[in-house]
């Protein structure tokens, strides 16, 4: 087990977009966010908070949706269709390692990720780390996971790799749109920052933990019913061939 | 002794039978070929046997295991190169052996499978970077590493040049030289011809005949084929009326001639009478391709 996730993590730091957009990009744009003035410019309505400082949840949520909804199916479709899967069927060992060692990878390259963001946004903008590192950690693992299972749906129902690629495309975009990457949350409709919590990977508890409270035990509990409940219909329902 | 048994399989996809009824064993240590147009049901049966899909009808043993039962052991037993079954682009070929290697409890040694294989500079290789025949002999290498008494190989020169093919073919060889048992799908006659100690012939899910290939060839014997171009135009009837021919085809410019006896002498004859000459004459003895015509009723290669 430990020589595939050896291997799938290599042939990962082989993928020069994956390891950009997942491992650095977030911090990236935190560096080109944290570049404008009036973006770390302590705003009196948010409590006397930095644009920045709100913003770095968001930047949690992109690096989580890519691996998840992003990466995880496409690549999935993709042995699928190239007969990686059927091939590992023909050996001792069952396909499904294959796809643990998947999502084995993708929760190191989101530790990178974060770790880095962490580390970065400490260092040059004098981002605090998360008040609360077990809400946030637990949040960041369950936020990890239910969009690695709704991915492995994608790929799970998706006839073919195109259509994985469309599918998680549109999840992606919806997980980014409600985790506040393209309009900022709070300028959100009160009714869409409430949808935000409680979709997948849960950027209000991210910021939550992050800022100092520990998360809402309700939010955590919805991010591991999804993660449940997604994982066990992708499990019943796919197909190695 | 059989270390593949095969008696009735049937197999169905939806309402179509795939497989029907067909019987066949493989002994120990032969190239055991099972030929047949596409869509014959080869895959569907060699897949039965591989435990990849399961029959609806009749029994199968590989080495004494039922493939359904016994899925794991028979993993640690059978090789299968599948038909188009890739890796990852950028995994390379020495990781990829290395990978494949670790599933099993006594693997071979994967650089000398390379070596083997003429492999053995390309172990940093990415699989994306090799050229058709090389994949095709990390697929026969990937077959191998488990040290299987069987190995299924399907299609397995399917894409590849003519070079690359007759390489690939002292491969399969050398496999069974060292004591595997081969079982090799194939649609290509010639493929068959030259590599197989005996064939499974199968037509739309039939078994048609299991034969050495001279046996098969020998159940067509006699016809022979007579093919020139003539260099003035003539009435075919004049050849048809012989005794000794049983059709006469024209194929553009050529006349292709099928019967028996003394086929060639009673051509040449009336042609002579009716002073046409015959240019490109050849004369053709039955090959597999004829046994299958023959069998079937319909061509082996469309």
């Amino acid at each position: 087990m430990l020589k595939i996730v050896n291997t799938e993590w290599k042939l990962f730091l082989r993928e020069p977009s994956a390891v950009v957009f997942a491992v650095l990009f977030p911090t990236i744009l935190l560096l080109v966010l944290g570049a404008i003035p009036a973006l770390r410019t302590p705003d009196p309505t948010f409590g006397n908070l930095r644009f920045i400082d709100a913003y770095v949840s968001t930047l949690v949520v992109i690096a989580l949706a890519f691996l998840g909804l992003n990466k995880l199916p496409a690549t999935v479709a993709t042995y699928r269709e190239k007969g990686v899967l059927r091939r590992f069927s023909t050996t001792p060992v069952h396909p499904a390692r294959l796809l643990i060692a998947q999502v084995v990878v993708n929760l190191l390259a989101g530790v990178i990720s974060i770790v880095l963001l962490m580390l970065v946004g400490r260092l040059v903008f004098d981002i605090d780390l998360p008040h609360h590192p077990l809400g946030f950690l637990a949040t960041c693992l369950l936020g990890m996971l239910s969009l690695s299972a709704l991915g492995l749906l994608v790929a799970a129902w998706a006839p073919n790799a195109r259509s994985a690629g469309g599918w998680s495309t549109v999840a992606f975009m919806l997980v980014m749109f409600f985790g506040g990457a393209y309009l900022p949350r709070f300028l959100m409709p009160e009714f869409l920052i409430r949808v935000g919590e409680y979709l997948p990977p849960g950027v209000g508890a991210l910021q939550e933990s992050w800022l100092g409270i520990a998360p809402d035990p309700v939010q955590l509990a919805v991010l591991a019913l999804i993660t449940l409940a997604a994982g066990t219909v992708a499990a019943k329902s796919f197909r190695w061939e | 002794m059989a270390i593949i048994e095969v008696v009735d399989l049937v197999k169905r996809y939806d309402q179509k039978v795939a497989v029907d009824g067909v019987s066949f064993a493989v002994d120990e240590g032969e190239i055991f070929g099972i030929l047949g147009p596409n869509g014959a049901g080869k895959t569907t049966t060699v897949e039965c046997v591989e435990g990849l899909r399961s029959p609806d009808g009749g029994t199968i043993r590989v080495d004494g295991l039922d493939p359904q039962r016994d899925r794991a052991r028979l993993r640690t037993r059978l090789g299968v190169q599948l038909q188009q079954s890739e890796l990852p682009d950028r995994i390379r070929v020495g990781e990829a052996l290395d990978l494949y290697a670790s599933f099993y409890r006594d693997p071979a040694d994967w650089r000398e499978l390379l070596a083997r294989l003429g492999l053995a500079d390309r172990a940093k290789t990415e699989y994306r970077k090799l050229s058709g025949g090389q994949k095709q002999r990390v697929s026969i290498a990937l077959a191998l590493i488990g040290k299987p008494k069987v190995a299924v190989l399907d299609e397995l020169t399917t894409g590849l040049d003519p070079q690359a093919r007759r390489d690939t073919w002292s491969l399969v060889e050398q496999i069974r030289d060292a004591g595997v048992t081969v079982v090799l799908v194939t649609h290509f006659m010639e493929e068959a011809e030259r590599l197989c100690d005996r064939i499974a012939l199968i037509d739309a899910g039939r078994l048609v005949a299991v034969d050495s290939p001279a046996g098969l060839v020998s159940r067509v014997d006699g016809e022979q084929r007579v093919r020139f171009r003539p260099t003035t135009p003539f009435d075919v009837v004049l050849l048809e009326e012989l005794p000794e021919v049983s059709q006469v085809e024209k194929h553009g410019p050529q006349l292709v001639v099928t019967g028996t006896g003394n086929l060639l002498h009673a051509v040449t004859s009336v042609l002579a009478r009716n002073q046409i000459v015959a240019a490109d004459l050849r004369v053709e003895q039955a090959d597999l391709d004829d046994a299958f015509i023959r069998l079937t009723g319909r061509a082996l290669t469309e």
